[in-house]
């Protein structure tokens, strides 16, 4: 039902779906929030946003407050000046204020809008109880004395993820954040980071690195190589003052060079191979379980590259970690295979060598620290940075990013295809899968516009395409007439939406791409802060030119993934690939 | 399925000294009655806490899994309510009031003196099992502020130099009971 009311003196007529933030949004006023944040959370909580309504004795939170017909809204007064400035002491005197050498400083909405109302005095006692700093996990950092209880962090983990690792206990001034257990290590957490992602202030972030990174730069005993994950080109320059969906390529890689990283790898070109390892084991799950009737096959098979859905699965749905592709992720083979093959070609030995990777992904740092990664004989990869570290670390070095020029990747791991930069978005895996797989079982091109098959890449929600094989080449005549359906879904909680389908029956696949974090790697809990749909499209789009503009734009095309076979490995998912490029994994079940 | 009274099953029991083994094959009977029961997450605490004598995070672990609940969500009630006790109780409960009248009027004080005699932080319990300090937000008898509450005993206008004095007498109790 539409209702007409009055903002300040203007009227608008709205839905009375509406709340008097959104309505003064389109009158042009922007009232400041704090708890609020959009598509996630509307709880409430921390009454910044208040506003007068005429006829009400107290003020109301707009964001909470829905329209209705005849209402009066003042959102600017002497008055409400004054209470949102003495809400912001309030919350200010349970806060440790330590902003000169705080990490959100400056990119803090809580600073900011202390600044806006010009705290400029504590008159209340400042009353911070058993600060405690939980630092257990290898991704995820918690601080109690800057958490301001505002909840968005719990809204992102169990609305959002499912995941249902964090919440709020005890009462009143008591309250706290925390997983309940000592530590976030032992909990539930799969690492996605879309709490530290949200959080308003430095009370949820990701665990530091840099320090480490920067001793081994400077160490001249080591050798320091860096990969860059597919979605950091989309996003990276947001952390430098571009606005979202800048590619930044180019000036990404000349900006490593400055920092002294001796060789600069694309985590493209292990994606590149990622296709070739998983798309190989699918066809010979597909073989066993429809030419031999294998019934000891797990299908659907699941994509294993993102390790915040890992994770859930092994603690959410243990019974079913066999149908994980036993492929590493591209960052893990990329570690591996510089310590490997790389390291004998150069004739560096692997200890000399450290392996760092941005990631846009909180759950990275974790990943690489897993026992089973170090089919090298070393630690695969030594050090993970989000793609907002990373930025941090170039304002440190003082490198003037925006007039960069570009360079390009190094030999021989910085070569890849379209295909590959795909990987960032949800849905891309998948397309990237098929459009080689097609290729390999057929000898045709996947036939679909632009290559892109319909309604597959996106950023929301759950996808289902299927694809069916006809005229196959003699090796794969089996799978003629074989009507393959495959799903992509991003964000946990509608993989678990998936996969109870799956449990009970309702729906079968014979492949799914699963994404912990919503719309992909493209808003990873590492990206710069704060992303909403409007960035995340913009990110997609900018990915998805990268791969429209490069001539190859299939995994099996990559020229350097063929050498690295016919030199090395042998073929995909040879003895040497499974040992080098293949993980297992842990049932861990819920506490 | 009917409605089990926790109170009755807590009653019955006779656990204080049977060894944790025994105690959680207990807990985990009575919690399969209580199953997808609604409501039926604060009474497992309560038969918990009467099973324990206070819940350690094991057992809020196993309330959890047998009641198929997330773990933080069985931590939030359990830590909502000061019924429930994460730590093991001593022999006295000490409450210093922090409402209104008893912190203007000194019940900071007290609570720092308290902390300072005792060696123990809010929530926690001294070694030899005799106090548990807690803090709490009025308890009605702010005429008579600062109040400081002893199980059943409410001290009026108590001043700090008086704390050694209160606990004190406690100890001596219990030197008298044996
Ligand atoms: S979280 Fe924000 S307000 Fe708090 S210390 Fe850091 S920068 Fe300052
Ligand atoms: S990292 Fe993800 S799973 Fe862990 S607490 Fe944050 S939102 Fe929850
Ligand atoms: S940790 Fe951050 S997001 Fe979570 S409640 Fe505290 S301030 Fe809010
Ligand atoms: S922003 Fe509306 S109450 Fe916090
Ligand atoms: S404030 Fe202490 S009794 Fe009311």
């Amino acid at each position: 039902m539409n209702v007409t009311i009055s903002i300040d003196g203007i009227n608008i007529e709205v839905t009375d779906s509406t709340t008097i933030l959104e309505a003064a949004l389109q009158v042009g006023i922007k009232i400041p929030t704090l708890c609020f944040m959009k598509d996630l959370h509307k709880e409430g909580i921390c009454r910044i946003c208040l506003v007068e309504v005429a006829g009400r004795p107290a003020l109301m939170p707009s964001c909470v407050l829905y329209a209705t017909e005849g209402m009066k809204i003042i959102t600017d007064s002497p008055v409400i000046r004054r209470v949102r400035k003495t809400t912001l002491e309030l919350i200010l005197s349970n806060h440790v204020k330590d902003c000169l050498n705080c990490e959100r400083s400056t990119n803090c909405e809580l600073q900011e809008l202390a600044n806006r109302f010009g705290v400029d005095s504590w008159r209340f006692d400042e009353q911070i109880e058993n600060r405690t700093i939980d630092d257990t996990s290898y991704s995820i950092v918690r601080d109690s004395g800057k958490c301001i209880l505002c909840r968005r962090c719990i809204s992102a983990c169990s609305e959002m993820q499912s995941v249902n690792s964090i919440g709020i206990i005890s009462r009143g001034s008591h309250s706290m954040v925390t997983s309940g257990l000592d530590s976030l290590a032992d909990s539930v957490c799969v690492n996605c980071g879309q709490c530290a992602a949200v959080c308003p202030v430095n009370a949820i972030y990701e665990k530091d690195e840099i320090g480490f990174v920067e001793k081994a730069l400077s160490d001249p005993d080591k050798f320091v190589v860096v990969q860059t994950a597919p979605a950091i080109r989309a996003a990276l320059g947001e952390t430098q003052g571009l606005p979202p969906g800048t590619c930044v390529t180019g000036k990404m890689v000349s900006a490593l060079k400055i920092m002294g990283f001796k060789a600069i790898f694309d985590t493209n070109f292990t994606a590149d191979l990622t296709i070739l390892e998983e798309g190989t084991e699918l066809l010979q799950r597909l073989e066993k379980a429809i030419q031999f009737k294998d019934p000891s096959v797990k299908l659907p098979m699941f994509t294993s590259c993102s390790p915040g859905w890992v994770k859930f699965l092994e603690h959410n749905y243990p019974d079913y970690t066999d149908n994980l592709s036993t492929a590493k992720s591209p960052q893990q083979m990329m570690g591996t295979i510089i310590k490997t093959y790389y390291s004998e070609k150069k004739g560096i030995p692997p200890e000399k060598i450290v392996v760092v990777s941005i990631m846009p992904c909180t759950a990275k740092k974790f990943e690489a620290r897993r026992p089973e990664m170090t089919s090298s004989g070393f630690q695969d990869v030594d050090f993970v940075l989000t793609t907002r570290q990373l930025g941090k670390m170039l304002d440190k070095r003082g490198v003037d990013f925006i007039n960069l020029p570009d360079s390009s990747f190094d030999d021989p791991l910085g070569r890849s295809t379209g295909a590959a930069d795909i990987f960032a978005s949800s849905g891309g895996v998948m397309e990237a899968a098929l459009r080689t797989v097609y290729e390999l079982v057929t000898g045709r091109e996947l036939p679909a516009e632009k290559l892109h098959v319909n309604g597959l890449m996106d950023i929301h929600g759950i996808r289902e395409v299927s694809l069916t094989f006809e005229n196959c080449l003699e090796r794969y005549t089996w799978l003629n007439g074989v009507t393959a359906i495959v799903g992509a879904a991003s964000g946990l909680g509608n993989a678990r939406k998936v996969m109870e389908k799956i449990i009970s029956g309702e729906k079968s696949y014979h492949f799914i791409e699963f994404m912990a974090c919503p719309g992909g790697c493209i808003s990873g809990g590492g990206q710069p802060r704060l992303t909403d749909d409007i960035v995340r499209m913009k990110r997609f789009n900018a990915i998805k030119k990268e791969d429209e503009g490069k001539k190859l734009r299939k995994s099996h095309e990559n020229p350097s993934v063929m050498d690295l076979y016919t030199a090395y490995l042998g073929s995909p998912c040879s003895d040497k690939a499974h040992h080098l490029l293949h993980t297992h994994y842990t049932k861990r079940g819920l506490l | 399925m009917h409605y089990i009274n926790p109170i009755t099953i807590a009653k019955q029991c006779t656990c204080q000294n049977q060894t944790d083994i025994e105690k959680f094959e207990k807990l985990g009977e009575i919690l399969s009655m209580y199953k997808d029961e609604p409501g039926s997450l604060i009474n497992s605490l309560y038969v918990a806490q009467t099973i324990f004598g206070y819940l350690p995070d094991k057992v809020i672990k196993f309330v959890a899994s047998r009641l198929n609940e997330p773990v933080i969500k069985v931590f939030g009630v359990a830590t909502f309510y000061s019924y429930f006790s994460r730590f093991p109780r001593g022999k006295y409960t000490i409450k210093v009031c922090l409402g209104t009248a008893c912190y203007v009027r000194g019940g900071k004080t007290l609570l720092e003196k308290v902390k300072k005699e005792l060696g123990i932080s809010i929530g926690e319990t001294t070694p030899d099992g005799l106090y548990t300090l807690e803090i709490v937000r009025c308890v009605g008898a702010c005429a008579l502020a600062p109040v400081v509450v002893v199980n059943n005993d409410t001290h009026r206008r108590v001043k700090s130099n008086q704390i050694p004095e209160i606990l004190q007498s406690y100890i001596s109790e219990v030197s008298n009971e044996n």
